[in-house]
């Protein structure tokens, strides 16, 4: 809403000498949210003068373009050559002309300067050039006779005015006018409010014969008729100039004047022309298939849920948004019916959406009208149309409908005070509830009638904001409430963050990736058709329609993440992403919403969450290049398969266990590379290698490595168990066992674990070698280094050789294995 | 009873002279060394089993009886005064060696490292937990909820009318169908809702999370960005309870002089209702009405927005079977996404989420 200090000061006495930023100030201390003041001719300087266009012609350019070659009248003894590119003026237009040495807002110099083979002695100016409005199609021409040519257009502009650009938020609908912005700044400087007013004629029917069908959408309708209008009279300047300055264009006076008095009263009017309505108005819900042809000439079906207004030929304006074409005043109109209704904002709002017909009538109506000022607007309208349209009003003033008066609250004169927490007296209490319009009754407990044009004001809360916002937020104390009794961190949360800062500390760099994905990320990853990975959740309304879906694994966004990566050069990546993947639980009905006039049962917030997916947390990494550079120490190293699996490792260990690493054949891993990692038997995530298929289709670095965790299945283990350490001497053997190449050596190591019994102090697998010659085919040598040691006593040697013997012997039983002597 | 074996001319070596010329040879002989090696050479000459010294004090059983105390005295004196010797200039040589051979070990220790590169966190993770220990050091909870949230718990329980723009298909995703109930949670405060569900006053939690809009990728917006949320449910909180946590929260982040300033506004679910303004970190407030020197971040207008908070609207109380009239509360919450840009000057929230290592890596471990 955009608001003229000059018109706002027509209903607020203004401090003296304050000026319009102060004005802002104080609005946006009392709660609006003003988001420019325009202060008007700013950045403008020189000579910028009313010009008559005296004639031009038209020269078509090589570029297609056609130049007006104008002589311009700019109050000097010869006139003006000037070059302009718009065509929407005539000979004799006044316009307004920044002659050279004349500066336009945004430092745009003016100067005489050659264009298409003319010396262009100036420039005719836009809307938007004068930085009075965002129009450029054609430059701004001046209402006939409205000034001379030499004189200051500056002021009748408005320019000479500041004006308010204020964010209205969707509880306070009475703030789109200039009667509610008022209020507020009389409200925010403790001035006095003069309300806007008009005579009213007596209630007689008069006007019009109008019904109401559907109450639930329409609680009052008010009509108002003139006759005898000239329709050719012109709309003032002064109207024309606050319409743009509020960012309106003059249409006709009719059209002109309803939109001057919504802008001033916040109540939109509609005028239809009353020679082309057949029979009386009614009002209601629309039939099903119903058409109507609305003012901007787009044929609309209508939908049972539209309110509309109805003469006997059917709909003839979609309410409370726009007008229907039928109806519309024209050149010709001179008999007017003034509609002020009063619509259910919610239906208003679904109407807007489903026709996608924002409109300054439906903005209002959506955030609600004061349904009691329906009255002063159309005897605004009538006035404004008998004095400047020589019309005069005929048949008095209709109205149907009851709106339902606002309710009484019960406040306790010292609730602000206690929820604030600072001394509010009761008599400040009631005053800032008196300024915003309230009627305040009662004693300690005041009994509150709030205005009729604030719905939102309904419970004592409600009433609570007005007063503290209007005793100032800036005066509230600052106080740290004592300290919690809450438990900090769960254990869940800091082993999470042991796990990030692990896995980051052993070289990897985290990412965090946007949870949409193409569902044809699938097929690249080679999942099989039956993967429970392509049952994906679908939005209704993404981003891009290529990407509908949400992911059911981190990988398909962090290997995108890292294919940006190379593809700006950074070669060598070892990546982490943390994060929740969706996957669906099966088909649901929508759920039952419970009401919230008290807490649900556990049964209806379980129904509630048995339709939310499954979304465990996840771990993934992804190496690709050097995992250790190359140096002057020498080469470094690719980034492999065992450095997934370890980074696996590392994630577990964070969490104080251990992975167990077994072969497996899964998408998109490379089916010789790939570990599923289990944890106490249970399969928690994969790493290896990537599929070189997968690697090719994503564009990813050769040998791409990858691993992926299900974090939520990470055990949050209890305290540590101290270990006892044995301060006696070790005794180390080492082994070389030789197995089938396809042996795993994971599993022979835990063999040989479980068998060397409780004097085993640990097993460290430290070489695999394999020797045609001197092994044979087929087979690979495995060495491992025990360490055996006593928890009480010096071990023999002799009881060592003896418990690895058991384990070689086991590993022979159970592996195939000989030992290497 | 006389040696048998006596013979004079060999029990000279015993004599003090011939002993002191040994002593005098054996120095100078280590004195001369000049390496390890010589010094070696010089201790077999004259410390060794062969030297004159050994062989003097082999003599000393042939002596008479009465001559062995005297002379045993000075061999033993004689080989002591030269095995210390020995061993001064021993030292002496190794001391020398060793400076040598560590001169010849001296590295270049300017060469660059980075064998092994350290991983970074994500700024926006790091300073989400920043902000989130603000509260654990004050004894806080922290409360976490799923991100494709029940429409229920994200808008109807937050006291968002049902015609309420945010719940439109042009601010909000929905998952499955337009009714299914689901959406994607564009607040944290569905988590408070939970919270509020599950258990009775006295609640302090906060509530950092991941939330979806639908708004374009561009420079300042993201369809995912993160939040911290706060919640303080209990008998007496006030307004000014509500403003004391956030001056805090705002000193601890930013510094003690930060300026800080509330502003009224309108959410569903708080009511009294604010928007928290931080004064420009960029400018300090000194661009406003001050031409001469515009601020691109505030836009010249001094303050830039925080966040949104108020005292919890007693009907979202009610919705979660709490008593209003016995509790009281407040509820606040804050860009992570912006909190960073605002601390570390990052311009761009493409930058965020793109995962380019050049950008995340500047920020090591912690933000």
């Amino acid at each position: 809403m955009r608001a003229p200090i000059s018109w706002l000061a027509e209903y607020v006495e203004l401090p003296p000498n304050v000026d319009a930023r102060q004005v802002a100030d104080a609005l946006i201390r009392v709660g609006l949210e003003v988001e420019g003041v325009d202060v008007g001719a700013a950045g403008m300087s020189g000579p910028i003068v009313v010009g008559r266009v005296l004639s031009f012609v038209d020269e078509p350019q090589k570029n297609g373009k056609v130049i007006r070659w104008c002589q311009v009248d700019v109050g000097e003894d010869e006139p003006r050559g000037i070059v302009c590119g718009a065509a929407n003026f005539a000979e004799g237009d006044l316009v307004v002309v920044s002659l050279p040495g004349s500066v336009l807002p945004g430092g745009f110099a003016i100067s005489a300067r050659k264009t298409y083979g003319h010396i262009s002695d100036g420039m005719i100016c836009s809307v938007r050039e004068l930085g009075i409005g965002e129009d450029h199609a054609g430059i701004l021409v001046l209402p006939p006779g409205s000034a001379t040519p030499g004189a200051d257009p500056l002021g009748m502009l408005g320019l000479r005015d500041a004006v308010l650009d204020v964010a209205v938020t969707t509880d306070r609908g009475y703030c789109m006018s200039i009667r509610g912005l008022a209020r507020e700044v009389a409200a925010a400087f403790d001035r006095p409010f003069r309300d806007v007013a008009a005579p009213l004629p007596p209630v007689d029917g008069g006007a019009y014969e109008v019904h109401i069908d559907d109450p639930s959408g329409c609680d009052r309708f008010s009509a108002m008729a003139v006759a005898g209008l000239d329709p050719a009279a012109p709309t003032p300047d002064w109207m024309v100039t606050r319409l743009r300055q509020c960012g309106m264009r003059s249409i006709s006076l009719a059209v002109d004047v309803t939109n001057y008095v919504m802008l001033e009263t916040g109540q939109p009017l509609h005028a239809f022309d009353r020679g082309k309505l057949r029979g009386p108005i009614g009002v209601r819900r629309a039939h099903p298939g119903e058409k109507l042809i609305t003012l901007d000439d787009v044929a609309r079906e209508l939908d049972p849920d539209d309110m509309v207004v109805t003469d006997d030929t059917g709909a003839v304006a979609l309410a409370g948004v726009m007008g229907g074409a039928g109806t519309e005043i024209g050149s010709e109109t001179t008999d007017i019916v003034l509609e002020a209704a009063h619509w259910d904002p919610a239906s208003i709002a679904r109407a807007v959406r489903r026709h996608n017909l924002p409109s300054e009538a439906a903005k209002r109506f959506e955030r609600g009208v004061d349904p009691q000022i329906a009255g002063t607007a159309l005897a605004r309208c009538v006035q404004l149309l008998v004095e400047h349209g020589g019309a005069r009003a005929v048949g008095g003033y209709t109205v149907v409908g009851d709106p339902v008066p606002m309710p009484v609250i019960s406040m306790a004169g010292d609730l602000a005070e206690r929820v604030a927490g600072m001394p509010i007296p009761r008599e400040d209490a009631v005053r800032h509830l008196e300024a915003v319009g309230c009627w305040v009754g009662g004693g300690d407990v005041l009994e509150v009638q709030p205005p009729s044009w604030r719905p939102d004001l309904l419970v004592a809360a409600d009433l609570v904001e007005e007063v503290v916002r209007l005793v100032g937020y800036d005066r509230l104390p600052s106080v740290l409430p004592a300290a919690a009794p809450e438990a900090g961190l769960t254990a869940r949360q800091r082993q999470l963050r042991a796990i990030s800062r692990a896995v980051a500390a052993a070289g990897c760099v985290e990412a965090i990736s946007l949870p949409f994905v193409a569902p044809s990320v699938h097929d690249a990853l080679g999942l099989a058709a039956d993967d429970p990975r392509r049952r994906a959740l679908r939005l209704v309304n993404p981003l891009s329609d290529d990407e509908p879906e949400l992911r059911t694994s981190l990988l398909p966004g962090l290997l995108a993440t890292a294919a940006r990566n190379t593809g700006r050069g950074n070669r060598d990546l070892a990546l982490y992403e943390i994060g929740a993947v969706f996957r669906p639980t099966g088909e649901h009905e929508p759920p039952e919403l419970p009401g919230i006039a008290g807490r649900p049962s556990d049964a209806q917030i379980a129904a509630l969450d048995a339709v939310l997916p499954s979304q465990p947390r996840h771990l993934a990494v992804v190496l690709c290049g050097e995992f250790e550079r190359t140096g002057w120490w020498g080469s470094g190293r690719r980034g492999d398969w065992a450095d997934a699996i370890e980074l696996a490792q590392v994630a577990a260990r964070a969490a104080r266990t251990e992975l167990h690493a077994v072969p497996a054949e899964l998408a998109p891993w490379h089916p010789g590379r790939c570990a599923e990692l289990r944890l106490n038997d249970v399969v928690i995530g994969h790493a290896g290698e990537l599929h070189p298929r997968v690697v090719a289709a994503l564009g990813l670095p050769e040998r791409t490595c990858a691993a992926e965790l299900v974090l939520d299945q990470m055990p949050v283990p209890g305290p540590a168990a101290a270990p006892s350490i044995s301060g006696y001497p070790p005794v180390l053997l080492d082994i070389a066992l030789v197995v089938p190449v396809a042996a795993a050596a994971g599993e022979l190591q835990e063999t040989l674990r479980v068998a060397a019994g409780p004097l085993l102090e640990s097993v460290r697998l430290f070489d695999v070698y394999t020797d045609e010659t001197r092994l044979g085919a087929g087979v690979k040598s495995l060495a491992f280094a025990l360490r055996f040691r006593a928890p009480d006593r010096t071990l023999t040697v002799a009881e060592a050789t003896e418990a690895r013997d058991a384990a070689v012997a086991a590993a022979v039983r159970d592996h195939g294995a000989a030992l290497r002597s | 009873m006389p040696s048998e074996s006596f013979d004079p001319v060999e029990v000279a070596a015993l004599g003090p002279d011939a002993l002191e010329a040994a002593v005098t040879k054996a120095l100078e002989a280590f004195a001369a060394a000049t390496s390890l090696e010589e010094l070696k050479a010089a201790r077999t000459a004259h410390a060794g089993d062969r030297s004159p010294l050994a062989l003097a004090n082999r003599e000393i059983g042939a002596l008479p009886p009465a001559a062995r105390a005297a002379a045993g005295q000075r061999v033993g004196a004689a080989r002591g005064s030269v095995n210390k010797a020995l061993a001064a200039r021993q030292a002496e040589l190794e001391a020398e060696r060793d400076s040598r051979v560590l001169v010849e070990e001296t590295v270049d220790v300017t060469l660059p490292t980075g064998r092994r590169p350290i991983g970074a966190r994500h700024p926006v993770n790091t300073v989400q937990e920043l902000l989130t220990d603000i509260f654990v050091d004050m004894g806080w909870g922290v409360a976490e909820g799923p991100e494709a949230e029940g429409s229920w718990f994200n808008f109807d329980a937050l006291n968002t009318p049902p015609e309420h723009p945010s719940r439109d298909l042009t601010d909000t995703f929905y998952v499955g169908a337009p009714d299914s109930g689901v959406v994607l949670r564009t607040q944290t405060s569905p988590v408070q809702i939970r919270t509020m569900l599950e258990r009775q006053p006295p609640i302090y939690i906060v509530c950092p999370g991941r939330v979806y809009r639908t708004d374009e990728v561009d420079a300042t917006h993201s369809p995912m960005f993160h939040q911290l949320e706060g919640l303080a449910v209990d008998e007496g909180l006030t307004m000014a309870h509500l403003k004391g946590t956030l001056d805090h929260m705002a000193r601890r982040l930013f510094g003690t002089d930060i300026k800080t300033r509330l502003r009224p506004h309108y959410f569903p679910f708080t009511e009294p209702s604010a928007e928290m303004d931080l004064v420009c970190f960029v400018c300090h407030g000194e661009s406003v009405d001050n031409p001469e020197r515009p601020c691109r971040t505030c836009k010249s207008e001094g303050w830039i927005e925080w966040g949104g908070c108020g005292m919890v609207d007693p009907r979202v109380l009610t919705a979660c079977g709490i008593d209003p009239e016995r509790y009281s509360g407040f509820a606040f919450g804050m860009g992570v996404d912006r909190t960073l840009m605002f601390r570390s000057g990052a311009s761009d929230m493409r930058d965020l989420f793109e995962g380019d290592v050049r950008f995340t890596s500047a920020f090591g471990m912690e933000a």
